[in-house]
């Protein structure tokens, strides 16, 4: 009994300054930042993206080039919009939000923002269930699958699911320890992965390498049914990908913890790890499965990384789910308990657990990651043009920032309005120009400060 | 203590890379790859949270 009331203790304990300035005896160093970087991109989706530009016919010059200029742009995107405004401001997105939209706006892009994360957790501790299944030899989940096929499938979601939640209710501490412990090892993981198998796939000698790579790992012709992915879609992949987090300023609720601005260019070793080094690595491992699988449309990382390197691949698929999926509810966790400060955030926590493991039972959340991931991005992207003109532009126009907790306001119409004008026309133009919804993100960023602009302008000329 | 505990965390994470580059060159056979591998890891999950969190700590201390 006395266990039980120590354990409350403690969860209640949990303070993340989520309706605060964090003081500055709170402020975190650079190595919290580069270790929860580097474990949150060196990641469960990461087994899932690398494979997905093999299946979408990348050719290896278009890969290797686009992911270098498209992870410069997403750290400089990290370091000079949101570690600027995070180390400025020092407050969540969400608290700041409800500053400049006011509460109504913001417990509706709370719930999406929230229901967006949970999916994205979900995705991952799916990747994580592949690998955790193997040894009950469990029937794994194919590139066409929507719903769980079988109910081992169910059982080992339940299981990682429970153990992820219950990690993320201790808080972003445990989290942040966790990863940093896990990050060196995963990305000598995916290395050492894909360096055991080049032999299978003809790479006897390094010089040899760039010749099998571009005629037999990343061919430039995409699988049957696949789209093609050209050097602009692995560009703007790469920079977009993340976009909710960066330009999208999910990540202020991290960074505000930084003692510099300069902290965001730690983000570099997730993108140059993650979105680099594992893309390719886990593209090497899927091409050779699909030589040797004969073009199976299985697909599921764990059984591809415990084919490759062993118990300690299989583990790696496990832990880089994991470690996607523990910041990812505890954002998710932090957007639902900013509705209502007075919940506590393990409670929160543990709901938004239990609604993810459930989401996390229908594979397509994988199959569908690319999309997904891009959507997120851009759903999310208006309303990180609007902070960033509130806190920069706003004041030098000679309008007010902050305009809904100046005004008392409980929704800044010029907020709502910017965010359904962008999505309209983002969808206006994929559906009648037909550009893809990699691209939509970089239009859309200028159409949303545009719209906020002229709305702010017009709604507080009233 | 923690000199002990720092080198046995990085004979880890090397015998969770390095084996790998002596399967490449064709020095030892993939079971024998996949046994270091595990053994590495094991070995870095042991040792490294004894002093990678109170490095952390320290530092969020200056």
């Amino acid at each position: 009994m006395q266990n039980e009331n120590s354990l409350l203790a403690k969860l209640n304990a949990v303070n993340e300054y989520e309706q605060q300035p964090v003081p500055n005896n709170k402020l975190k160093g650079w190595r919290s930042f580069l270790g929860t970087y580097a474990g949150e991109h060196t990641a469960g989706t990461e087994f899932v993206i690398g494979p997905l530009f093999v299946a979408h016919g990348a050719s290896a010059v278009d890969l290797v080039t686009g992911l270098i200029l498209g992870n410069i742009l997403a750290v400089l995107s990290w370091a000079f919009l949101t570690a600027k405004i995070a180390v400025k401001t020092r407050v969540t997105l969400y608290y700041l939000l409800e500053k400049i939209a006011g509460h109504q706006f913001t417990t509706i892009y709370n719930l999406v923002n929230a229901g967006l994360f949970c999916f994205l957790a979900g995705a991952m501790i799916a990747v994580s269930a592949t690998a955790v299944g193997i040894p009950f030899d469990m029937t794994m989940p194919q590139l066409t699958d929507v719903y769980p096929n079988n109910v081992g499938w169910v059982v080992t979601v339940f299981v990682v699911g429970a153990i992820t939640t219950v990690v993320a209710m201790f808080g972003f501490d445990q989290v942040s320890k966790f990863a940093m412990v896990a990050a060196p090892w995963m990305i000598m993981v995916f290395i050492a992965a894909a360096l055991a198998v080049l032999p299978r796939l003809g790479v006897n000698e390094i010089g040899s390498f760039w010749s099998v790579a571009e005629s037999t790992i990343w061919t430039g012709v995409p699988l049957e049914g696949q789209s093609k992915f050209g050097f602009w879609h692995i560009l703007f992949f790469a920079w977009f990908c993340n976009m909710a987090m960066h330009i999208g300023m999910a990540d202020l609720s991290l960074l505000r913890y930084a003692k510099k601005w300069e902290y965001g260019f730690s983000s570099a070793t997730g993108v140059f790890l993650g979105h680099f080094i594992a893309w390719i690595a886990s593209g090497i491992l899927y091409s050779l499965f699909l030589i040797e699988s004969e073009n199976s449309l299985t697909f599921a990382p764990g059984p591809i990384a415990y084919s490759a390197v062993g118990v300690a691949g299989a583990i790696c698929v496990v832990i880089a789910g994991w470690t996607t999926a523990n910041p990812t509810l505890y954002r998710a966790g932090l957007a639902i308990q900013s509705i209502n400060p007075k919940w506590k955030t393990w409670k929160v926590t543990l709901f938004v657990g239990l609604f993810t493991t459930i989401a996390a039972c229908f594979p397509a959340l994988v199959m569908m990651l690319l999309e997904f991931v891009a959507l997120y991005g851009l759903i999310l992207m208006p309303v990180g043009a609007v902070i960033f003109i509130d806190v920069y532009v706003l004041e030098r126009l000679g309008l007010q920032s902050n305009y809904a907790i100046i005004t008392g306001s409980r929704l800044n119409w010029s907020v709502a309005l910017t965010w359904l004008i962008t999505l309209s026309c983002c969808l206006l133009l994929n559906l009648a120009l037909g550009i893809e919804i990699f691209f939509l993100g970089l239009p859309g960023w200028f159409i949303a400060v545009l719209v906020y602009i002229v709305a702010s302008k017009i709604n507080q000329r009233k | 203590m923690k000199l002990l505990i720092k080198i046995l965390s990085y004979l880890g994470l090397g015998l969770t890379l390095f084996p790998s580059f002596l399967l490449f060159s064709g020095i030892i056979e993939s079971g024998t790859c996949k046994q270091l591998m595990m053994f590495g890891t094991v070995l870095w999950f042991i040792t490294a949270p004894f002093w990678m969190n109170k490095n952390q700590s320290s530092e969020e201390d200056l």
